[in-house]
């Protein structure tokens, strides 16, 4: 899988997801910088986590106006695979390519756990991997993950299957409780329509291996890879 | 001229830091206060001088950045 990861100025799980990448596919990603005009021809983007810009404004909103953002969307118009993680999600949002916004978490506070997420829809190209409902368990570290769309909008993403995780219990309810940001329908990760996009708060980037405190985000990427084949 | 931009949220969208805030004043003492909705105040000097081109062209850095319309309305003054 070609694979290219773009870095913000204060993007700071590009790292993170570069290692996972390559630690899962075994190819090496290209890496991009914001002000890179062209990317070379890939089968997947990434945007990281971090705090592109400093969050100024919003967040997200300065890293969605980059140079590079001009390639990114030819990428996702020809129909090239993209995800944002974290901070990635935020970017896709402002940029218009995802749905929504994503807010200051109702509590206020930053949240940094690990999280129950279940898989919503098992047959996109980025949970392929997984079996329809399976409840997996993925980190999560954000101050503005709790995501907000107008109820036309909701309808729209639950009518076609366009909500890929959902944060649950240990037993895949979606509860109050297990809502670490006040996100509408306990929303984790969506898909465009067309599903070549995904967005998340969840970082699987940093589940690959055991030795990380769990292997449940190699799925994630595994399901791209199937998915290419 | 000057142009000066609130950035507002919309009537439904939640505010929880608006919420802190009400809260906060509640606990110094301040009784009556019934909501608090938070928001951004931007200040832009022009050089056009022409007042309508100029709210025109405010209008469009609204919708481009300075706001995100899904959660946030704006409002313009200028002088």
């Amino acid at each position: 899988m070609k694979s290219a990861v773009v870095t913000f100025p204060a993007s700071n799980c590009d790292r993170d997801m570069f290692d996972g990448i390559e630690k899962v596919t075994g190819q090496k990603p290209h890496a991009i910088w914001h002000q890179d005009t062209e990317i070379p021809n890939v089968d997947l983007i990434a945007l990281p986590g971090g705090f592109s810009f400093g969050d100024y404004l919003r967040c997200g909103a300065m890293a969605a106006r980059s140079p590079a953002i001009r390639a990114i969307l030819e990428h996702a118009n020809r129909g090239g695979y993209v995800i944002g993680v974290c901070n990635g999600f935020q970017v896709l949002t402002e940029m218009g390519l995802l749905p929504g916004a994503l807010m200051r978490n109702k509590s206020l506070k930053f949240v940094c756990k690990t999280v129950h997420l279940k898989v919503e829809n098992a047959t996109s190209a980025f949970t392929n991997a997984y079996a329809p409902g399976q409840v997996i368990d993925i980190p999560v570290a954000h101050h503005d993950g709790n995501y907000f769309a107008d109820d036309a909008t909701l309808a729209a993403l639950e009518d076609n299957n366009q909500i890929a995780f959902r944060y649950v219990n240990k037993d895949g309810i979606a509860t109050e409780d297990a809502n670490p940001n006040g996100s509408q329908h306990n929303i984790a990760g969506i898909l465009n329509e067309r599903g070549n996009i995904l967005g998340m708060m969840p970082h699987p980037e940093r589940f690959v291996e055991d030795a990380q405190g769990g292997s449940d985000g190699r799925g994630f990427f595994e399901s791209i890879i199937n998915t290419l084949n | 001229m000057k142009a000066r931009v609130h950035i507002t949220l919309k009537n439904g969208v939640l505010d929880p830091q608006g919420k802190a805030i009400q809260h906060a004043l509640g606990a110094l003492g301040f009784e009556g206060v019934d909501d608090v909705r938070q928001g951004k105040y931007i200040e832009l000097d022009l050089s056009e001088t022409d007042k309508d081109k100029a709210y025109a062209n405010v209008e469009e850095m609204c919708k481009k950045l300075l706001s995100n319309m899904v959660i946030e309305n704006y409002t313009i003054d200028i002088d």
